[in-house]
């Protein structure tokens, strides 16, 4: 018995399952959210509807913030972060921004930049 | 006005392929902060008898781990690294990783080069700019950067370089010529 695993706390898991915070979705509504897309809050936030994954996204996002770094943030898997953000942006809190999108590369000079960047460091 | 003056900040995102323990998680954290990024995809067929899956048939997702590492450049202006999954069976989240990205390192390791076959193709039918980073494992043959173009059959301006993923200098070059050859491909197509 003394040699079986134990686990505690955060090491047993998380106590309510990833899904079974958004209900079983595994995809938002709309679109899909891009892993570097910019997330922000916009508006008032109705604290009494919002679960409390929704009020620390919100809350994470009042500077503008990553979709990969809310999911690194709020410990939470990628899809799951998607779906809560699809509704967030259902009830028009956030804002979204796809830097990725529109199929322009960037530019020359923020390219510049980066390499310059990377050079110091 | 120039709209980069606006204060939307700029995330770019470089992939960091190659097989199974070529080095990937190794360049990752060379260069950047390694954060435990959780993601999950649709469990596909391959995944059936691999993913225990008794009594949870109505189980279609499965959490992965994703390499994941961030580089400030300054404030407003981050560089995103995501190794890609190097299982077979998760290849479909490449299409929505490689949206948009800036570019990509594909490693090789010259004891088992075939393992880069797919990455290479894969970049090259996307048109994603790539370098071919030849990580110099301990005992390895030291094959001249020509003949691992010659191998992989590359074109001419795709770059290929030596470099150990385990120190920083090294990995920054790396970076370095990707962003540099993703610069020339962004003019030259202008």
């Amino acid at each position: 018995m003394s040699d079986s695993p134990q686990w505690f706390d955060e090491e047993a898991g998380p106590v309510v399952r990833p899904y079974a915070l958004i209900r079983g979705r595994t995809r938002p509504s709309g679109d899909v959210f891009d892993l570097v897309a910019i997330v922000r809050a916009v508006g008032e936030t109705p604290t009494g509807e919002l679960g409390p994954e929704q009020q620390l996204i919100l809350r994470a996002a009042r500077a503008p913030i990553s979709v990969a770094d809310l999911a690194v943030e709020l410990d939470l898997p990628v899809g799951v972060v998607r779906v809560l953000l699809g509704d967030l942006r259902d009830h028009g809190l956030i804002s979204v921004s796809s830097p990725s999108a529109g199929g322009s590369r960037t530019n020359e000079r923020i390219l510049k930049e980066v390499i310059n960047g990377l050079r110091a460091l | 006005m120039d709209s980069v003056l606006s204060e939307d900040p700029v995330a770019l995102k470089i992939l960091i392929a190659g097989g199974f323990g070529v080095g990937k998680t190794t360049l990752v954290g060379s260069i950047s902060e390694i954060k435990p990024l959780r993601t999950e995809e649709v469990l596909s067929d391959r995944g059936v008898g691999v993913d225990d899956l008794d009594g949870v048939e109505a189980k279609t997702t499965t959490t992965v781990a994703m390499d994941f590492g961030r580089i400030t450049i300054r404030e407003g202006l981050v560089v995103y690294l995501f190794g890609t999954p190097g299982q077979e069976r998760f290849w479909f989240m490449w299409d929505e990783l490689s949206y948009g990205a800036l570019g990509a390192v594909v490693i090789a390791d010259t004891r088992r080069l075939t393992d880069c076959f797919p990455s290479v193709d894969y970049f090259e039918q996307r048109g994603t700019p790539f370098v071919v980073a030849v990580n110099c494992f301990e005992g390895a043959d030291r094959h001249s950067v020509d003949d691992v173009r010659i191998a992989l059959d590359l074109d001419d301006d795709v770059p290929v370089m030596l470099c150990d993923v385990r120190r920083r200098t090294s990995a920054k070059e790396v970076m370095i010529t990707l962003v540099e050859h993703s610069l020339r491909t962004l003019t030259s197509a202008n």
